[in-house]
């Protein structure tokens, strides 16, 4: 029917054509060669938009002029299709011949200072002053096991604050080197992954605010201005993930507790509430880690699904609160009180931007009653935040951050005399803002923001990053604290910092 | 005069028909059939973004700026389209699906984003925005990115994130402008002109192929200034490959250059490369 359709069309517009035809050139005979009123107008917009031949480039006709580009190479009628191989103008992009590191190494070159911007009683004005370079080699042995890789990642740190460097800790990642990831992953069956040894561990929606994710964090790099990867350490372990077609879930053993790389005052100094002291470099704290292999182990376990592009997970934990969180009522030590953790969350998109919620059940197994002053109490703790690119090229992201005191009550009645009590709720927004400039992106200003609703003190993180090329990076930021030394982040104050680093990539 | 005659007859009959007929069957060209408008978009989308099941295609990216300093990008895209088995093939042989896509990225230089994966599961429907990830495999973070704008920088070339997956054709009007000897020219105007940054922008699409050889953006003024070019195409497994293109920032004079290689068509990557699994574990064996 179609067909028959198409057919009167196109007698009618044969028909039609002939006419105009006709009608055209008797014009034209008649008055001369100009063209009616539309034709004219057209064609002489064709010209002005018909874009030069690119030099280079055959055209495939010759009869083209202002009709369009000519035809790539390709497609040309009378060329034959040329093989992908015999292109010569790859030959162009091939980079110039120079000196390379072996092909599967590879890593960056980095110095990098920063300066306190208030006195500090207790340490120099230098907060930073390292040579840093990593070498990370990255390696397929899927001969000897099946989708088999090996990662090793390495630091190694030459830090003029740093007096003695004969203070090296593998664990700690004190010292001249840091070993950042030495690990072999392989997929045993289908559905099965597995990755023993060092490595980084991340999980979780937050925006540097973790709820779920009990693996290791650096905050003292992250306080100090190093490179934002070193937020998180890395920890021993081995993680196991399986997959099905419902959930997918995966489990993480950590033989022997691996705990955060808090300030402990070595680096930077605090007010620490417990000592109602300030801690530096001559009085860091003491503390006592729990450190038996297979006894002092962590597990933490997460079941996840991807459900049409919303992610859902809920995470459990079983260890120890990772930044000291209690004190040896005889010695004075800080400790690490046993703790569980029930969580869950969720990601997806909501209008034109990402949303994410986050929940955490904190059971301080040390202090199930709450009524140890010496051991931190149990904890909700809930995250809200969305995320969205409000004009091209500018993004913004909030987030509410609650952590409320199960057994408030219980740790307020059995507070010695003297101490000052917590609130119940420490409530948090943050703000990130961040503009790329530039027409090739090489220019990124950003701006995190803690806030703590209850206490009015501040951690504001700017940054300003710039890409010479692609091998040469600057970046310049700062660690400002503001507030009461009794305050969350107030007490961080005289650590407030700024800081420059410049990086060659290889 | 034939030819003066032939592009006379041409748009006396598409004025004559506009008014007469939908433009389902525009005009005799030579005794040879002009298409729709509709199937000249539906074509070129498919030939552009949609060719085989899925494929990988190793890619080589030159940015130059203005001044003409130089930056590169090189990365693997996997892309795998997430066709229903009766969408496929209704009748034999023609593969019209236009649907839904899922991208998989992993970054191979510069040496700062080495490892970096980017993910997207790109939506067709105008009301569901893509869904995208990236992986930062320093921090072991699977960052979930907001993917409201489609039209800005793709990692800091002059493509936009829309030129590497394909613009909804839905979200245009279209017109067949003119018709020459080797291509259908298509003038296309925003549905909503507030959400792009071009007023309308011009597609010369190979009569032959239905490649998309050249697009001109034009802003408000009609000033064209940004514009894609192909340079180099090769017929693999029998589909017809871009394996160079050209993006020109026609205001500041920069360009970005892709280039591709490797390429290869159904090569049968499953569906589950697509998810969280593989951005902490990169699938090597379609990678390397």
């Amino acid at each position: 029917m179609f067909k028959t359709l198409r057919k009167q069309q196109h007698r009618a517009a044969a028909a039609a054509i002939f006419f105009i035809i006709l009608f055209a050139s008797s014009m034209a005979a008649a008055q001369g060669p100009a063209l009616p009123d539309g034709l004219g107008e057209k064609k002489q917009q064709d010209q002005e938009t018909g874009p030069a031949l690119p030099s280079g480039i055959d055209s495939g006709g010759e009869k083209q002029e202002s009709s369009g580009p000519g035809l790539p190479s390709g497609l040309g009628e009378d060329q034959g299709v040329p093989e992908p191989g015999d292109d010569d103008s790859l030959a162009g992009v091939r980079e110039p011949m120079k000196w390379r590191m072996p092909k599967s190494v590879k890593g960056y070159a980095e110095i990098r200072g920063g300066m306190r911007i208030h006195d500090d009683p207790v340490h120099d004005d230098a907060s930073l002053a390292e040579a840093r370079l990593q070498l990370s080699w990255d390696k397929r042995i899927a001969e000897y096991l099946p989708r088999g890789r090996f990662k090793a990642t390495g630091d190694l740190i030459f830090d003029a604050t740093v007096s003695d460097h004969d203070d090296a800790d593998i664990e700690e990642g004190t010292g001249l080197f840091d070993l950042r990831e030495f690990s072999v992953s392989f997929t045993p069956l289908d559905f099965v992954d597995i990755r023993a040894g060092r490595q980084i561990l991340t999980w979780g929606t937050g925006n540097l605010v973790f709820l779920n994710d009990m693996f290791p964090k650096d905050y003292q790099s992250f306080f100090l201005g190093r490179d934002l990867e070193y937020l998180k350490a890395p920890s021993d372990a081995i993680r196991a993930s399986f997959y099905t077609d419902i959930v997918n879930l995966e489990i993480i053993y950590t033989p022997r507790f691996d705990s955060d790389r808090f300030v402990d005052g070595s680096r930077l100094s605090f007010y620490d509430p417990a000592s109602q002291t300030m801690r530096g470099e001559d009085n860091p704290m003491d503390v006592r880690l729990p450190d038996d292999w297979f006894g002092d182990d962590e597990i933490a376990m997460r079941v996840y699904r991807n459900m049409e592009g919303y992610e859902l997970a809920a995470y459990g934990y079983q260890g120890f609160w990772k930044s000291p969180a209690g004190s040896d009522s005889v010695t004075g030590e800080r400790i690490f009180p046993e703790l569980s953790v029930l969580g869950a969350s969720i990601r997806g998109t909501l209008g034109e931007g990402i949303a994410n919620a986050e929940f955490a059940w904190y059971d301080s197994r040390d202090d199930r009653e709450g009524d140890d002053p010496f051991v931190e109490n149990s904890q909700w703790r809930f995250l809200a935040g969305y995320e969205q690119e409000l004009v091209t090229n500018f993004t913004m992201g909030v987030q509410y951050y609650v952590e409320y005191m199960i057994d408030h009550d219980a740790y307020k009645d059995n507070l010695p005399a003297g101490f000052p009590a917590r609130d119940r709720a420490r409530q948090w927004l943050t703000l990130d803002l961040t503009q790329t400039l530039m027409a090739q992106d090489q220019l990124v200003l950003s701006l995190f923001t803690f806030y703590s609703l209850d206490e009015n003190d501040f951690y504001l993180r700017p940054g300003v990053d710039y890409e010479f090329t692609d091998e040469w990076k600057f970046r310049a930021g700062a660690n400002i604290f503001t507030g009461n030394r009794t305050d969350f982040f107030g007490r961080f104050e005289e650590s407030s910092n700024v800081y420059a680093a410049v990086r060659y990539s290889f | 005069m034939k030819r003066y005659l032939l592009r006379v007859g041409i748009l006396a009959s598409v004025l004559a028909f506009a008014f007469v007929f939908q433009p389902a069957a525009l005009a005799q060209d030579g005794g040879e059939d002009i298409p729709s408008v509709e199937e000249i978009v539906e074509r070129a989308n498919r030939v552009a973004y949609y060719q085989g099941k899925d494929g990988r295609a190793d890619v080589q990216m030159r940015i130059v700026d203005s001044q003409g300093r130089e930056r590169s990008r090189r990365f693997t895209i996997l892309r795998r389209d997430k066709a229903p088995p009766e969408q496929r093939a209704e009748e034999a042989g023609a593969d019209r699906y236009t649907g839904d896509q899922k991208f998989y990225v992993y970054f191979k230089g510069p040496a700062d984003v080495r490892n970096t994966v980017f993910m997207v599961w790109k939506h067709v429907d105008e009301d569901t925005d893509d869904d995208r990830w990236l992986y930062l495999p320093a921090l072991d973070l699977v960052k979930r990115i907001a993917a409201s704008d489609k039209r800005s920088s793709f990692v800091g070339s002059h493509f936009f994130y829309e030129d590497v997956s394909g613009r909804n054709p839905e979200l245009d009007e279209h017109e067949l402008a003119d018709v020459t000897e080797n291509y259908f020219i298509l003038n296309n105007t925003p549905k909503k002109p507030g959400q792009v940054e071009f007023s309308r922008y011009r597609m010369w699409i190979h009569r032959d192929t239905y490649l998309p050889v050249q697009t001109e953006y034009y802003d408000d003024q009609g000033e064209a200034y940004r514009r894609y070019t192909v340079e180099n195409v090769s017929r693999l497994q029998d589909y017809l490959t871009v394996m160079r293109s050209r993006m020109e920032d026609l205001r500041s004079g920069g360009h970005t250059i892709i280039e591709y290689s490797d390429v290869e068509y159904d090569v049968g990557i499953p569906e589950d490369i697509f998810t969280e699994r593989y951005l902490r574990n990169p699938p090597m064996n379609y990678i390397e």
